[in-house]
């Protein structure tokens, strides 16, 4: 679905993506793990195009995603959907309002600038919101939520794009374990139920090895593993934290006591595999 | 921003840190001495262009009295309401003409709020669809700022006659690039996640404004057109002097004729008129801001 080849992305004398080549078939759950800084979200901020890539191509069914521009580009965004870590919603809108963001790339300009949406796409809005049990809060701030209601507004808003893929950046990073759990299982229910394609950022590999298909380990902007979550050895995961993983961000990513506190979202969804 | 500190050779931390720190400080003292000295250089000139003459002064301030004194009315204590009537002789006129005044404001204020509202998304250097617009919009923006609002009624009364509508294009203008300034300001800061967010789900640039950036920075915009309607009001009373409509125009007409008592009860009007607008506008302004849901 999703085809990948020798993608690179520098700034300046930095690259932050370093000849990445892969493939992703339909209805795949893929999660990229590595360390900050090894270009994880710039893989996927490439593939949404809201950054261009610097050299390589994208191909999505045929598409040839890094060649769009103008129109074309705005319904690849639509059918790619996007959940950000901060998850980037207008925080005094209210939060249908937010999830009808999602529809706007379907419509002309000018109604959506004066905020007109049809019966049938509020409903879809009011649906989407159901599914992640947030219906009840669709007419209050987006502001007004907590981090993980905020989160699954944004699955909300992703739902409403009706996408093929859904590019998930960090998505727990700034959720309590609780929230984290029940962002992920939403993700999950998408990929399993609509079979979308789901890529996404994630910092615990535990969270990824229970639910996940595949794992995509990034270094330095170069995918240095590729393989099921079994595959994913502690010695596999200590290549792709480099340094011999003995240091804090490691210990987190496998969940293990650190210095600090345990990382109890990676421990849970360890135990729930 | 900021010096890195590099050690030297054998130098632990804190002294080196002494040591940028003692240069920073050595660069900043050379910096300060220069902006003192440029300010001394601006205030002599000032003063010399100014003709900023204790002498003159001095000798001004009793003339300054004197006209106080001219234009002052004359209330008597057992006489007070049929002095206060013939000082205000004709309020009524006045009344028609201070509505007038803060009408001209309002739409004044109205179409330039407007014209920089559309103007300040792409005169904002973060939010620009790209460099020739941002140029052109910042520079058109600079323009309308640039010259006073009475010299725009000034080219608008000789073009479209005496009369309350140069007034009301001269504000608008005017308001345009003083607006429109400000909105792109409050647009630099708004939150760039927003507009990602919004811009990942396929918006186009105008659908991105609007959900995107609106939404953050609506109650500033409404606090500044407000704010801007206040100094509107007093400007429509002045902008009169050439013609263009309101008090201005009677204003200047009794200065013209040295029909003093009517001068300080202009004034006085004038004043009056523009503290209410403040006070009232600055109530608004504070129930509006921190609202509800948006839009």
């Amino acid at each position: 679905m999703l085809s990948i080849k020798n993608l690179h992305k520098r700034y300046g004398a930095a690259t932050a993506v370093n000849g990445v080549t892969v493939d992703i078939p339909e209805g795949q759950m893929v999660g990229i793990i590595g360390r900050s800084g090894a270009g994880k979200s710039t893989l996927l901020r490439l593939i949404n195009r809201l950054t261009d890539a610097s050299e390589g191509g994208i191909v999505c069914c045929g598409e040839e995603v890094t060649a769009l521009s103008g129109r074309a580009l705005r319904g690849w965004r639509a059918r790619c959907a996007m959940i950000f870590q901060q998850f980037n919603l207008v925080s005094r809108l209210s939060v249908v309002a937010n999830v009808l963001i999602g529809r706007i790339a379907y419509r002309s300009t000018l109604p959506t600038l004066f905020n007109f949406f049809s019966l049938e796409e509020r409903a879809m809005a009011v649906r989407a919101l159901e599914r992640l049990d947030m219906a009840a809060n669709a007419l209050k701030r987006a502001d007004a939520l907590s981090g993980g209601q905020q989160q699954r507004v944004a699955i909300a808003r992703a739902l409403v794009q009706e996408p093929r893929l859904v590019l998930a950046d960090e998505p727990i990073a700034s959720l309590d374990p609780h929230n984290a759990a029940r962002v992920m299982d939403a993700l999950r229910t998408i990929n399993r139920e609509e079979g979308i394609t789901v890529l996404t950022n994630l910092h615990q590999v535990g969270t990824a090895k229970s639910y996940c298909d595949r794992i995509l380990g990034m270094a330095h902007g170069r995918i240095v593993f590729d393989g099921p979550p079994e595959a994913l050895t502690l010695t596999r995961v200590q290549e792709i934290y480099g340094a011999g993983g003995e240091d804090e961000e490691v210990r987190q990513a496998l969940g293990l006591p650190g210095q600090s506190r345990p990382e109890a979202a990676g421990g849970a969804c360890l135990a729930s595999a | 921003m900021g010096t890195i500190i590099h050690p030297k050779n054998g130098e632990d931390w804190a002294s080196s840190f002494e040591r940028a720190r003692a240069e920073l400080a050595r660069a900043k003292r050379a910096r300060n001495a220069s902006f003192v000295l440029l300010l001394l250089f601006a205030l002599g000139i000032s003063f010399w262009a100014g003709e900023v003459r204790t002498s003159t002064l001095l000798e001004g301030i009793p003339n300054f009295f004197n006209y106080i004194n001219d234009i002052a009315p004359e209330l008597r204590h057992d006489h007070l309401l049929t002095d206060l009537g013939e000082w205000y002789w004709n309020l009524g006129h006045w009344l028609i003409l201070l509505v007038d005044t803060v009408l001209i404001a309002f739409l004044g204020t109205f179409l330039g709020t407007v014209a920089a509202f559309l103007l300040s998304f792409p005169a904002s250097r973060n939010l620009s669809p790209n460099g020739t617009v941002h140029f052109a919009s910042r520079r058109l923006l600079e323009f309308a700022r640039a010259v006073p609002e009475l010299v725009y009624a000034l080219v608008f009364v000789f073009s479209f006659g005496i009369g309350p509508l140069p007034g009301v294009l001269a504000l608008a203008v005017h308001t345009t690039g003083a607006l429109g300034k400000l909105f792109s300001e409050a647009n630099e800061n708004a939150s760039l996640d927003t507009v990602e967010g919004v811009r990942s789900v396929g918006a186009d640039w105008f659908q991105t404004m609007r959900f995107a950036v609106v939404p953050q920075v609506l109650p500033n915009f409404l606090s500044y057109s407000l704010l801007r309607f206040e100094i509107n009001v007093r400007a429509a009373s002045v902008i009169g002097f050439v013609g263009a409509g309101g008090i201005g125009q009677e204003l200047m007409f009794v200065i013209r004729q040295f029909v003093y008592s009517d001068i300080s009860a202009l004034v006085l009007l004038i004043i009056l008129t523009v503290v209410l607008m403040d006070i009232s506008c600055e109530r608004l302004r504070h129930r509006l801001i921190g609202r509800e849901a948006l839009l």
